[in-house]
């Protein structure tokens, strides 16, 4: 199934979870955070949370900035 | 004598918080903050990029700062109090330093927007540090709305104009109950010593150093200023006369 992650379509197999998401970009799980359709998911619910068809995944981290 | 700075419960010997953008570096961007004395420095939250080396986090921890994660960006309450949830997340703080931008030109706060995501975000619980104008009426509805502090600006983002309304300044440190922090527009040192003598708890400033030809001496001379303002607001200024008058005896 394809999913929007960070912006770009990615190729997952049904059935993934966040985290599988999460891992396309990171293997790093502190300092970063993840939404789901604009909804929070939290770390603890990464694998958990399995993704849909088409789904948005947001994939944040601190930058500089302020 | 203990001066500390205290905001939702939390003290600070430092009165002057960094913000980190506009760096050309790392290195340069921790040698700032280590002359400037902060223990308080904002970050924003951007997607994750997946071939960006080093991060500024690192450097925060590395010199033990409290992180204090900004929602600049936002153009809407509901960008806003998402990217706050998100770096709630990310970064386990529920301090939030609340931006919510009208146009990309100005840059200046949408007081509207940042209302909504202000009592959003208390009723959250978030620690919400507000970025707005130079407004005493706003200033007073964001801390009965239960933020933790006012941050109104001198002059617009990253424009180093100083303090384009002083009066105003005054009119929200007299009203306010919560620390009021100056924040954007500073240019260079005398800047966050006015802000500093006009009353307000605490100067937040980022380009100023991090763009200034030397930043780590920008930010040692932000950090003696806002030092040398508080001490002068506390001392008691005279007062301002037309006409002179004589500190040496007038007649042999």
């Amino acid at each position: 199934m394809n999913v929007i992650i960070n912006g770009a379509a990615h190729e997952l197999p049904s059935g993934a979870t966040v985290a599988q998401a999460v891992q396309k970009l990171t293997e790093a799980v502190s300092g970063v955070a993840v939404a789901l359709n604009d909804e929070v998911v939290s770390r603890g619910a990464w694998s958990s949370t399995t993704l849909s068809e088409a789904d948005r995944v947001e994939v944040l981290t601190a930058v500089q900035g302020g | 004598m203990d001066d500390d700075l205290i905001i939702g419960g939390e003290k600070f010997s430092s009165r002057l918080i960094m913000g980190t953008g506009g760096a050309p570096s790392l290195e340069v961007l921790d040698q700032a903050l280590v002359a400037s004395g902060t223990e308080l420095t904002t970050v924003a939250m951007r997607r994750l990029d997946p071939s960006s080396r080093g991060s500024v986090l690192d450097v925060l921890r590395a010199r033990g700062i409290k992180v204090l994660p900004n929602t600049a960006g936002c153009f809407t309450a509901g960008e806003a109090v998402l990217t706050a949830r998100l770096a709630r997340e990310a970064l386990e703080t529920d301090w939030v330093k609340l931006e919510v931008i009208s146009d990309e030109r100005t840059l200046l706060p949408d007081p509207i927007e940042t209302f909504d995501a202000a009592e959003r975000l208390v009723a959250d619980g978030f620690v919400v540090l507000p970025y707005i104008g130079d407004d005493p009426a706003l200033a007073r509805r964001l801390e009965q709305a239960g933020c933790a502090a006012v941050m109104p600006l001198g002059a617009p983002i990253g424009s180093g104009l100083g303090i384009r309304n002083p009066h105003n300044i005054e009119l929200i440190v007299e009203a306010a109950g919560v620390p009021v922090i100056l924040d954007a527009g500073i240019g260079t040192a005398s800047d966050a010593a006015l802000a500093m003598e006009l009353g307000c708890d605490a100067v937040l400033l980022a380009t100023a150093v991090t763009r200034a030809q030397r930043p780590d001496l920008m930010a040692e001379a932000m950090r003696l200023a806002v030092r040398a303002g508080r001490a002068a607001r506390q001392a008691g200024r005279i007062p301002r006369r037309r006409y002179a008058e004589a500190s040496s005896p007038m007649h042999p």
